[in-house]
Formats: C-alpha cells, sequence, structure tokens
C-alpha cells in the first residue's frame, strides 16, 4: 500500500497543496487532470525526484519520504520514455539488470526473457532513434518492468502515442496490471481513465478534488469542474450484447457506433446529444425510448431535464425548449438519441 | 556574402601565401632536422599531457556547475574564463611565480629533486593555463544539453549516483567534451607568450619559429613555421572527424 500523507509542495508559482491518498496493492490508479495540474509532480514525489516541503510518503508501512530514489521499490515511465539514446535497445534493458548485481551471462537472459514477453525480441539490437513511439514504449516499459518494482508509475503513457496503437498499448497495460503489479497513471484524458481505472484521483490546481471509481466521480461529481471537465452526464455500466448494441445496466439496450473489443465497459453520453419529443417521430435515431421526467432544474447554459427510461438519462435543452414541449415533473416524454453519439469505453472487471 | 568572401580571404590568404613560399626542398631539409622534429614532438606531447591531466579536474567541475546550483557560482565561472582575457605573457609570469624555485610549490618539487623550470611540465601548466576554458566551458555545455530526465531514470534504475555519471552523463556529453579536449589542445600546442617565460628550453615549436625568425630572418623561419601548421591542421582535422562521427552514434536529443 502507498499512502501520501498532507503532501505539500511549492514549485515557482505551482504549488500542490494538502494532498492525501492511500492506494491499494495490486490496484489500477489513474490520477486524472488537466495539464498544470500537478500530476506528474505527484509521480515525480512518489518516484523521490521530488522531495515534499511537508507531508510524507509511505511505501508498505515504510516512511520513504526521504529515501533516495534508487532504493525506492517504485518504476517510472516518462511520457517521453527516456530510453538512452547512446545504447541499444538490449543495453537499455540490461541495464537496470547489472545495476541489481546480475552476472552477464544472467542479465542477458533475463533481458531476452522481459522482451519476449514484452513483444520487443525483434528489436533488440535496435538503437531507440529508429524505433516509432509504440515500440520506445514497449522498450521504456520492459527496462523498467526489469527492476521488478512494487508499483508501476506512468505518466501520461498514451499521449506520445499514435492513435492506432492505443488499444493495443492500453491492453498491455492490463496485462502488466493482472501480473499484480500496482499501477498509478497519470493522464489527462478522461477516456483513458475510465477505460483503465478501478480507482480515479481527479486534480486540480493542486488540489485533489475527488476520489472514488470511475462510476462514482463521473457519475456524481463532486465539484463543477469534474462535470465541465468530461461534460457527461450520462454514465453507465454495459454489457456488450451483439453488432454495436449493448445491456445498460441490466434494464436497458442501447445502440452505439464502436465495437466492443471486451464484453463489459462503459457507455457514456453528453447530455446535450439527448433529443426529447412530446411523440414518437420516425428519424434515423436507433435509440428511442419513452420515459417518465423526474426533475429538471436550471444549470450554466439552460436546463437540465432528468428522465427515468428504466435508466436515469439527463438532457441538456434551452428554456425554449421547455415551454415548447411544456414539461412537467411526471409527464410522459420521448427521448432519442443517435448511436452515434454514445461511445462504448472497454472496462474489463 | 562579399564581406563573408573578404574575411575568409583574411585568414586564408596569409597562410596559403606562406605555404606557397616555401620551396619543397627547403620543406623536406628542415622537418629532417632533429631539432624541429623534436620540437614538434614535445609541444604535441606537453599539450597533450596538460590537456588530459586538467581535463580530469575540469570535466567534473564542469558537471557540477551544469547540475547544482550553489552561491559564488557565477564567481567560479569568472575565474575559470580569466586566462582568455589576460595578456599571456602576464599568465606565463604568474605561473612562473607559482613554481619558481623561491614559491611553495617550487620548492616542495626541489625538495624531491624537481626543478619545474625549464622542465616539460611547466611548459605543460603554462600551456593549460591559457586553454583550460575551452574543455571547461565545452563540457559545461555539454552537461547542460543531457536531459536531466535520463539521470533520473537511471537512478529510477537502480543506478548508483557515480554510475549514472559515467554511463550516461558522460557519454551523453562525450561530443561537446569531446571538441572542447581538442581546441583546449590545439590551443595550448600554438601558445607561445605564457609558454616563452616559463621555459624557453627545451623549445616548442612555437618558441623555435620566433627563435630562428630573431636570429636568421623571414625566409629560414618559414618551413618550420609551415611544418608545424601542416601538422596541427592534420591532428585538428582527425580529431574533429572522430568527434563527428562518433556524435553520428550518440546523437544527444535535447528536450
Amino acid at each position: 500500500m502507498l499512502e501520501l500523507n498532507n503532501i505539500s509542495k511549492r514549485l515557482g508559482d505551482f504549488s500542490l497543496e494538502d494532498i492525501n491518498l492511500s492506494i491499494n496493492k495490486n490496484e489500477y490508479f489513474v490520477i486524472l487532470g488537466i495539464s498544470g495540474a500537478g500530476k506528474s509532480v505527484l509521480l515525480e514525489m512518489i518516484a523521490g525526484m521530488v522531495t515534499p516541503d511537508v507531508g510524507t510518503v509511505v511505501l508498505n508501512g515504510k516512511n520513504i519520504t526521504h529515501v533516495s530514489i534508487q532504493n525506492r521499490d517504485v518504476g517510472i515511465v516518462f511520457q517521453d520514455f527516456a530510453v538512452f539514446p547512446h545504447m541499444t535497445v538490449l543495453k537499455n534493458i540490461l541495464y537496470p539488470l547489472k545495476n541489481m548485481g546480475l552476472k552477464k551471462a544472467e542479465a542477458i537472459e533475463t533481458a531476452k526473457e522481459y522482451a519476449r514477453e514484452m513483444n520487443i525480441s525483434h528489436l533488440l539490437d535496435r538503437m531507440p532513434d529508429t524505433l516509432s513511439g509504440g515500440e520506445l514504449q514497449r522498450v521504456a516499459l520492459t527496462r523498467t518492468l526489469a527492476t521488478k518494482p512494487d508499483f508501476l508509475l506512468l505518466d501520461e503513457p498514451l499521449a506520445s502515442v499514435d492513435s492506432k496503437l492505443k488499444d493495443e498499448i492500453r491492453g498491455l497495460l492490463r496485462n502488466i496490471h493482472r501480473k499484480g503489479i500496482t499501477i498509478i497513471h497519470v493522464t489527462h484524458d478522461y477516456e483513458e481513465a475510465v477505460s483503465l481505472a478501478e480507482k480515479i484521483a481527479v486534480i486540480y490546481q493542486g488540489k485533489l478534488i475527488q476520489t472514488g471509481t470511475a462510476k462514482e466521480v463521473f457519475h456524481n461529481p463532486k465539484s463543477e469542474f469534474i462535470a465541465n471537465f468530461t461534460g457527461i452526464k450520462n454514465f453507465y455500466r454495459a454489457t456488450y450484447n451483439d453488432e454495436n448494441v449493448s445491456l445498460v445496466e441490466e434494464s436497458v439496450f442501447i445502440h452505439h457506433y464502436n465495437n466492443a473489443q471486451e464484453p463489459k465497459g462503459y457507455l457514456l453520453l453528453r447530455s446535450e446529444d439527448v433529443i426529447l419529443s412530446k411523440q414518437h417521430t420516425l428519424t434515423s435515431t436507433l435509440n428511442n425510448f419513452e420515459g417518465t421526467v423526474m426533475d429538471f432544474f436550471p444549470c450554466i447554459h439552460g436546463i437540465e431535464v432528468q428522465i427515468d427510461i428504466g435508466i436515469k438519462i439527463t438532457a441538456h435543452i434551452t428554456h425554449e425548449s421547455v415551454k415548447a414541449l411544456g414539461l412537467e415533473r411526471g409527464k410522459k416524454i420521448w427521448v432519442s438519441f443517435k448511436s452515434t453519439a454514445v461511445k462504448f469505453i472497454p472496462h474489463d472487471e | 556574402m562579399f564581406l563573408g568572401g573578404l574575411l575568409l580571404l583574411f585568414v586564408v590568404a596569409p597562410l596559403s601565401g606562406m605555404i606557397l613560399a616555401t620551396s619543397p626542398e627547403s620543406f623536406l631539409e628542415t622537418i629532417a632536422r632533429k631539432e624541429v622534429t623534436n620540437s614538434i614532438i614535445l609541444t604535441i606531447l606537453t599539450s597533450f599531457g596538460g590537456t588530459l591531466f586538467f581535463s580530469f579536474l575540469a570535466i567534473p567541475l564542469a558537471y557540477l556547475m551544469a547540475r547544482h546550483e550553489f552561491p559564488g557560482k557565477k564567481i567560479v565561472s569568472g575565474i575559470i574564463d580569466l586566462p582568455v582575457v589576460i595578456p599571456h605573457t602576464a599568465a606565463g609570469i604568474a605561473i612562473l611565480g607559482f613554481i619558481s624555485r623561491d614559491s611553495v610549490i617550487g620548492k616542495a618539487a626541489e625538495s624531491i629533486g624537481f626543478t619545474f623550470v625549464g622542465h616539460p611540465v611547466a611548459i605543460a601548466l603554462a600551456m593549460a593555463f591559457v586553454s583550460i576554458p575551452f574543455l571547461f566551458n565545452a563540457a559545461r555545455d555539454g552537461f547542460e544539453a543531457v536531459p536531466i530526465r535520463y539521470e533520473k531514470v537511471a537512478l529510477n534504475l537502480k543506478a548508483s549516483p557515480f554510475k549514472v555519471f559515467f554511463t550516461i552523463s558522460l557519454p551523453l556529453a562525450s561530443r561537446s567534451i569531446l571538441s572542447g579536449f581538442i581546441m583546449m589542445f590545439a590551443r595550448g600546442m600554438s601558445e607561445f607568450g605564457a609558454v616563452v617565460i616559463v621555459a624557453y628550453h627545451p623549445m616548442i615549436t612555437p618558441i623555435l619559429v620566433y627563435e630562428w625568425f630573431t636570429s636568421f630572418g623571414l625566409k629560414y623561419a618559414r618551413p618550420a613555421a609551415v611544418a608545424f601548421i601542416l601538422i596541427c591542421l592534420v591532428f585538428f582535422v582527425v580529431l574533429r572527424f572522430i568527434v563527428n562521427e562518433k556524435g553520428k552514434r550518440t546523437n544527444v536529443r535535447a528536450k
């Protein structure tokens, strides 16, 4: 278990304020925040590269606040990977193994084994400047895993990777996690957080504003910032059924556009994309439900309406629309939204 | 364009004029003379030795300056640059005062039967004194260009700070350092002012050329000067080539 207790740190104009966090063993923990929120500093603090002004870092019951970088059982992979440019891939992977005292032959054997596991055996003799972003990512991960860290810290691991490769790297990270390594993953991308996290901590302007499961954080955002950060009011647990249709919250079938690679995940729908009408009209929308108005209240740019269609769905409409529809609590209304507005984000249990 | 050409001409014309004015016979005759070859060897060895010895002091200090903030850092930087701005004969006087028989160091050396004055070691010291800023500044710039992140990652990969220096910082800054090494070495070889004060004999080539010029005139001194310039050029070009080749292999990508 890793605990950050009352951490504060001032760095020029920026400061981290009173951060308290505890991360359980084997957890996939995502720290989510916009750039400049202090996520990376937090990671570097766990790795020992930055010392807090106030507070303690406790790893497995031991206070490591002032333990040197090389004596902590955490591995860090930076956004730019920092694969040593003057060494081949093999030498990069050998680097930690030799530092840990392995004999040369044994180190080479171990390095090759790790490389096989991570599918980079064919890259061992290459120099880093000949590798793609995805390949560098794998090399950096392999090199760090070779130190057998208790905690793996990832700083924006998908930010420098081609979008085509993102799914592949996500799969790789899940696999690493399944092997029993605790992962602390920093990102600005909420889809990445939703897709990978067992627990999410949202950080904003140096302060931790909410911690919980993805569902807790997105469904019940504790602050305006989180709500606006994602803009997602409709967030459901889903099981992929067939042909771009998923069963949502075990009660409603919803069409979406992207094929699911995993059977379980989350469905996301922006409240602006939900259309309300008095009666059912035939349009191109595949998702059409009759529901009951539960509640409506003003929000920044209009009115937010909550409708029960078997699940609670939130629509965002204008004052004019409210009048035209004659909205009242308990009134029946038709809800429709295009399948292309619904996003399925895989997330295994 | 025209002004640039003029500048190049200013550098190239006297040198090529001198080379063209030297007949092949007189050139061959001169380089066959023992005193010429000896002086050239002495010049190369003293400059190389001085550069090598002071590398061990300059490189760690350059790393310290590149990576750490400490009070008086600017003063240290200014002190290292001093030899560039003081007249070299004055530098020679300073060195001589430092190593002469009357000085503490001179006396200590004397007690074990070693005399600095007139010794190749004194020549090497004088050469190094005036040329050390070239190596030091290049090494510091080289270390500054190494992304600190590589060093942090190396520590995270369980390397000791000592090992990080030798396996990450030094190799990644090596191109700059070697470049500075060559500059210091070349500058040391061409030093006259400081060396002539601490050791007229044994004669390094710049002093030999001066001696021949004042004793026998321009025509007599010219072939020796040409021979020395050619040797310096060969060294310079070969070492530059080695550094460039190395640079191709270890490209530091500053982030």
